[in-house]
């Protein structure tokens, strides 16, 4: 009933012709840049967006008078004019900010490759800085109260009231659900966490470098939102990453090798609210992350068979193991299996997953810092490096409107 | 009852706006009520200006729920992380699908946390946590 309901809905609708699309392999990303990623950078989010973007600008061979976009999340509270100003980029043509926190971590690199592949601008830098462990929390109940203070959401009103008010708890809803009706019991679910903490011991920029853990410390360690334990949760993280993007042609003369863009896509279907869609047919899966998952494929002609390593948005562990199931890697509530033992995931298994630690262990910059690896392993330079890598997905924020990329070497 | 909440620490109340204030000035009486198309008969959440299904902006009804429904999903507070501090940890919130069809969350009030199940028949009640809004809740079916 559910897949029908899926496969209805994305047939409902027309396609873009694929042989129309102007990003398809003739967009790439050329530079990737970041700051070291700690829990308390004690910098305010404009530095360390400066040093990110001078990084990623060093790292493509240019120089910052060549950037002419800059592409943010509306989330982002460095203020864009401010910035422009402390890099001194002398003529901006294309801005544009993209909504739905997380969810738009992909689409900032599919909004600044159609202002690439359309002419809008030359080099479009994407970025996210913010200082979430010292900082404003918005994966707290605090932070977020502050933030909707700003910009209230109304249907938030049925949740704040009742201690309902964190990304987390409202996750654990699809969460529990999703166990429900596949059998998954609670204390089966940590490898997923546990390979990525493996990850993250190769990584020297990652948060939990130097402190890995066994299946009984992620046992032991706190319920934060049953069914959700704390090393099911990302880490709260000070940091920025920048990416920048350009068109093939010009990727050519690029210091590093380029990242081609094969496929991007957004996806915000039915019934969709921030995380909590609890009013549509399906609340034990990610209808987002499917529907993306189908574009990415159409548009690439690949298929699940053929990604060499997969950097999925996981605010959450389960988060992660349903879009396994969600993109057509194993069967529907199959993910935890998927992930028994942890060798499918691991860099010689079946789809190296996440592979700097992701947003569990890495780094949690919006998922900024999942686009930034899936590069370095099309580069080979990851390091937990797959090998031969010619082909990448990644994901944006699930449970939310989301979006997605397929990179290629 | 279980559910209780630490004095002196305020509670959020719910954001009303000219969609929604229909259903919260009913709870304030203590009556239930849910949106509805009276033209396509679908009920939806949360409140809009226009029918999702047949697009009509002058169709949109209040009328009276069974209040009646089982527990389709729930989250656990059992410790401070992410619990409201207004809220007495543990506590529970539960997805609730009515008998309308249409789902949503509250605190269930008198359920242990452990004791809750998806499943679990469950029936609206009000509480009144401050001087300033009433809230509807959850309680086991009678």
């Amino acid at each position: 009933m559910l897949d029908e309901y899926r496969t209805k809905s994305y047939q409902a609708h027309l396609r873009p012709a694929v042989d129309e699309n102007l990003i398809k392999d003739n967009v790439a990303i050329i530079g990737i840049g970041q700051t070291a990623f700690s829990r308390n950078s004690q910098r305010d989010e404009l530095d360390l967006a400066c040093e990110a973007i001078k990084n990623a600008v060093d790292d493509a061979g240019l120089s910052i008078s060549d950037i002419d976009g800059l592409e943010a999340l509306t989330l982002d509270r460095v203020s864009m004019p401010t910035l422009i100003g402390s890099l001194g980029i002398p003529n901006l043509r294309f801005t544009s900010e993209v909504s739905f926190g997380g969810g738009g971590a992909c689409a900032t690199v599919m909004h600044a490759a159609a202002a690439v592949a359309t002419g809008l601008a030359d080099y479009v830098v994407c970025y996210r800085s913010l200082n979430e462990a010292s900082g404003h929390r918005y994966g707290r109940g605090d932070g977020y109260a502050e933030y909707l203070s700003k910009a209230p959401t109304l249907h938030y009103g049925y949740y704040f009231p009742y201690g309902f008010l964190t990304p987390l708890a409202w996750a654990g809803m699809y969460a529990r659900r999703w166990m429900h009706e596949y059998g998954i019991k609670l204390d089966n679910t940590g490898w997923y966490s546990l390979v990525l903490r493996e990850y993250a011991q190769k990584n020297p920029n990652a948060i939990f470098y130097g402190k890995p853990m066994t299946y009984q410390d992620y046992l032991d360690a706190p319920m934060i939102v049953e069914p959700l334990r704390l090393f099911d949760c990302c880490v709260d993280t000070d940091g920025a990453v920048a990416l920048v993007v350009t068109t093939a042609d010009r990727a050519r003369d690029a210091k590093q090798s380029p990242a081609y863009i094969m496929a991007a896509a957004q996806s915000i279907p039915i019934e969709t609210e921030i995380q909590t869609s609890y009013n549509r047919p399906i609340v034990s899966g990610l209808p987002e992350t499917w529907y993306v998952g189908q574009e990415l494929y159409r548009i690439s002609g690949l298929g699940p068979g053929d990604i060499d390593v997969a950097e999925l948005y996981d605010p959450f562990s389960f988060g992660g193991i349903i879009q396994l199931e969600e993109l057509g890697f194993c069967g529907r509530g199959e993910g935890v299996d998927f992930c028994e033992g942890g060798d499918r995931i691991r860099v010689d298994g079946e789809l190296p997953l996440n592979t700097a630690g992701g947003l569990l262990s890495e780094a949690y910059i919006h998922g900024f810092n999942l686009i930034a690896e899936a590069v370095r392993q099309l580069r080979g330079t990851a390091t937990s490096q797959v090998a031969g890598a010619e082909t990448a997905l990644v994901t944006a924020g699930p449970g939310l409107p989301t979006s997605g990329l397929i990179l290629r070497k | 009852m279980t559910l209780e909440y630490v004095p002196g620490i305020p509670i959020l109340g719910p954001y009303v706006d000219p969609d929604n204030a229909p259903f919260w000035e009913a709870v304030e009486r203590h009556e239930f009520v849910l949106q509805r198309c009276a033209d396509c008969k679908t009920y939806f959440q949360v409140p809009r200006p226009m029918c999702p299904h047949c697009r009509s902006m002058d169709s949109l009804e209040w009328v009276p729920s069974t209040g009646r429904g089982k527990i389709f999903s729930y989250v656990n507070f059992t410790t401070d992380r992410m619990a409201y501090p207004a809220m007495k940890i543990p506590y529970s919130v539960v997805l609730v699908e009515l008998e309308e069809g249409i789902r949503l969350t509250a605190n269930i009030v008198d359920v242990e946390p452990e004791d809750v199940f998806i499943g679990m028949p469950v029936e609206v009640t009000f509480n009144k946590p401050t001087d300033s809004f009433t809230l509807y809740q959850f309680k086991k079916a009678s």
